[in-house]
């Protein structure tokens, strides 16, 4: 369909659900190898509940629940898949569109509908969770996830063989934002460094109403290799490439092997974000030529010729509705934050004028809720 | 006894980085032409041979990756000091610095902070080409989250480099390029007041002049020279362009009655502009004429032969004590 299709990628799971490894991608067969039934499923249960989760908040937001919703339907494989290839140790530092990269760290996803209602700006902790937070200005986070690979680096804590210890760090970014001078900055630094870090770039064809071919005439696959990080193309709707690709180079870069790139090629089915209309630029066609290879029902049917049977995918439909139950009744529970909020950690000490400005504020306000009931100006 | 030496703004400089990187092994320092060199100024000279490339090193020219990797080291526990080359060279920079450095600890909800020190060469009067003469300043101390301040002596330029790497906020640290070899006593043991804190360093009676960075040399020229005319100038060094200490300057006004603001920054919008407004909330009553500025006038940086006529000296500065004191 696109002149893209014909760059060749890693897929181990094609759009009929049968699985291969092509003999020139056979390194990547063995982290499929090892992986048990229970991981399948896992990575099944964690994409369905991603896609509920999904429509739950698009829910939430036409309700005006939320102030806005970024939805990632049909980047559930290249979510799940990666995330779950990101060790114990390794940190992340996502894009804004990474829900489901959230949920294979357990992050609750309240966080992030938090942010989207506009109760905060974020304010998980990053140290804790090891997925830091969400970068709204397009590639900041690649530099920032660079710095902390160095710092990685500096630290010893790459190359000695150390699974506890030793770590690596993944980034990710849009296809759009590989076009801003950061990234190109990023890579540079990264490579110059040679720095534990792996950029996994979610070609999902749009940044907002511009297709790919607005930010790159070279596959982005290639974007690095002149800066010195080589990459890599797979198929970013099969979650199985996007697991075994990820985990290889999230452990090469561990052992000490530098950075490396992954664009997973994949297609955002939904809008950019709740205010866009995809109408106005893309066809039906095109949309149908990509519903046939949604990565969840790709997967659905791998597991069931593996012989997986009907109450698995129940039992995935009921961990998706309590996931949204949750969500919901969080999201209603919510309240509008205190006013002083507005004033915290702007500074790590007290400032005259956040100090000044917060107690006219305070003055001002407490100044409507006269207890005589005269003193209100409202 | 204290222990007081006499050097320049640049060696005190580069001396109190290196007692901040023999107190904190997490402090790095890295930019364009730090290590070997020493930098184009050398305030960096011979670090890289007391700490070695491990805490020292040259950066790629890219000023948006410096302070980028600089956010990503201060979250894996480093106090990155950063050098941009010159002042107009910080701009690629900009995003990383208002965006995210200044930002990240309010949008962490203060999980992280972001100790990085930007140190900025900064000002004109060196006879230099386009972009190595601004005065950047207002930029950063209107970003909510950032810390700004310019030290004029070497005793300051020693002990406030260390209170800019201590602290756990950003710190623009724009250095007076053209005073660098200016020298001066430093007083090795006792720290003066904090970084944010404005110092009177000529008492006066009957107008204040408050400035900062290189024109507070300028500033006390003025005083000088008004004083064997007869007219006695308190000079106010602010150190702090963000916060402002502005009850140094109150507590003086109110003694003086007279305030003109001088720095080299373009005038609009200045941080010069910022005093003149709120010594107009806050002293009102003690004010005998409207505050006055003296600055850069509101046009990109003049080629060198005319930045004589563009950067205020000691004679405009005077000037405008005349109108302010005539009023
Ligand atoms: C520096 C910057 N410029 C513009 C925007 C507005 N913007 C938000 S998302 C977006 C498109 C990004 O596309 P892509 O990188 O492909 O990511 P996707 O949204 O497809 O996940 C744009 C232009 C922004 N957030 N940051
Ligand atoms: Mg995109």
């Amino acid at each position: 369909m696109t002149s893209q299709d014909r760059v060749p990628m890693v897929q181990l799971l094609n759009p009929e659900g049968e699985y291969g490894v092509p003999s020139a991608y056979a390194e990547y067969g063995k982290y499929i190898e090892a992986l048990k039934e229970e991981d399948f499923l896992k990575f099944y249960r964690d994409m369905a509940r991603m896609r509920r989760f999904d429509y739950e908040a698009t829910a939430l937001q036409r309700q005006g629940q939320l102030g806005l919703w970024i939805p990632a339907i049909g980047q559930e494989a290249a979510q799940i898949g990666s995330g779950y290839a990101v060790g114990h140790n390794d940190h992340i530092f996502p894009s804004y569109r990474e829900h489901g990269v959230a949920i294979t760290h357990g992050i609750d996803l309240m966080s992030i509908l938090k942010m989207l209602r506009g109760v905060n700006h974020g304010g998980w902790n990053p140290d804790e969770t090891r997925f830091h937070l969400y970068a709204i200005v397009l590639a900041t986070q690649t530099l920032h996830a660079t710095g902390y690979a160095m710092g990685v680096k500096f630290d010893g804590k790459v190359g000695n063989g150390d699974l506890e210890n030793d770590l690596a760090v993944i980034t990710y970014i849009g296809d759009g934002a590989t076009a801003e001078g950061e990234a190109s900055e990023s890579f540079l630094f990264a490579a110059t460094n040679k720095v534990p870090l792996v950029y996994f770039i979610q070609n999902n064809q749009y940044a907002i109403s511009s297709p790919v071919a607005t930010q790159t005439t070279v596959p982005l696959f290639q974007r690095g290799a002149g800066f010195g990080v080589p990459g890599i193309r797979i198929d970013g709707n099969d979650v199985l490439a996007s697991y075994a690709v990820t985990k290889k180079h999230m452990d090469d870069a561990r052992e000490g092997a530098g950075p490396h790139l992954i664009e997973a090629l994949t297609y955002r089915m939904g809008a950019h974000t709740s205010s866009d209309d995809p109408t106005k630029y893309r066809s039906k066609d095109e949309e149908e030529y990509w519903k046939a290879r949604d990565p969840l029902a790709r997967l659905e049917k791998f597991l069931r010729r593996q012989g997986i049977n009907q109450s698995f995918f129940d039992e995935c439909e009921a961990a998706g509705e309590e996931l949204s139950a949750y969500v919901r009744s969080e999201t209603f529970a919510l309240g509008n934050p205190p006013i002083e909020n507005m004033f915290k950690h702007v500074y790590s000490e007290a400032h005259p004028l956040i100090e000044e400005q917060l107690a006219w504020l305070e003055g001002y306000e407490a100044s409507f809720d006269d207890a005589s009931g005269n003193g209100g100006a409202h | 006894m204290s222990n007081t030496v006499e050097m320049s703004i640049a060696k005190a400089i580069n001396a109190g980085l290196r007692r901040a990187m023999q107190d904190n092994p997490k402090v790095l320092v890295f930019g364009q032409d730090v290590a070997q060199l020493g930098g184009v100024f050398r305030v960096t000279e011979g670090i890289l041979d007391e700490f070695g490339p491990s805490r020292i090193f040259n950066s790629p020219i890219a000023e948006a990756g410096i302070i980028g990797t600089a956010i990503g080291l201060a979250m894996r526990g480093y106090s990155p000091v950063t050098e941009i080359q010159f002042d107009g060279f910080i701009f690629p920079a900009f995003n990383q610095i208002t965006t995210q450095l200044a930002k990240i600890q309010n949008r962490s909800e203060g999980y992280l902070s972001m100790p990085v020190v930007i140190r900025v060469p900064f000002g004109g009067g060196i006879g230099a080409v386009e972009h190595h003469s601004e005065s950047p300043e207002a930029y950063f101390a209107h970003t909510p989250g950032l810390r700004v301040i310019s030290p004029a002596t070497p005793n300051d330029a020693y002990w406030m480099i260390q209170q800019a790497v201590a602290s756990k906020d950003p710190v623009l640290f724009f250095e007076p390029k053209r005073r660098y070899w200016q020298k001066g006593p430093v007083n090795l043991d006792t720290p003066p007041a904090g970084m944010h804190t404005a110092k009177v360093v000529r008492e006066g009676s009957q107008l204040t002049i408050a400035t900062y960075g290189p024109m507070v040399t300028t500033s006390l020229e003025a005083a000088a020279i008004a004083a064997e005319e007869g007219t006695s100038i308190e000079v106010i060094d602010m150190r702090s362009m963000a916060p402002i200490d502005f009850n140094t300057i109150i507590e003086s006004v109110k003694k003086t009655g007279h305030l003109v603001v001088v720095s080299e920054a373009s005038t609009n919008v200045s941080v010069a502009s910022e005093v003149a407004a709120r010594v107009a909330e806050l002293a009102f009553y003690h004010l005998e004429a409207p505050v006055l500025r003296v600055g850069g006038f509101d046009v990109p940086y003049p080629a060198a032969k005319l930045e004589e006529k563009f950067l205020p000296d000691a004679d405009r500065i005077l000037e405008a004590v005349d109108r302010s004191l005539a009023f």
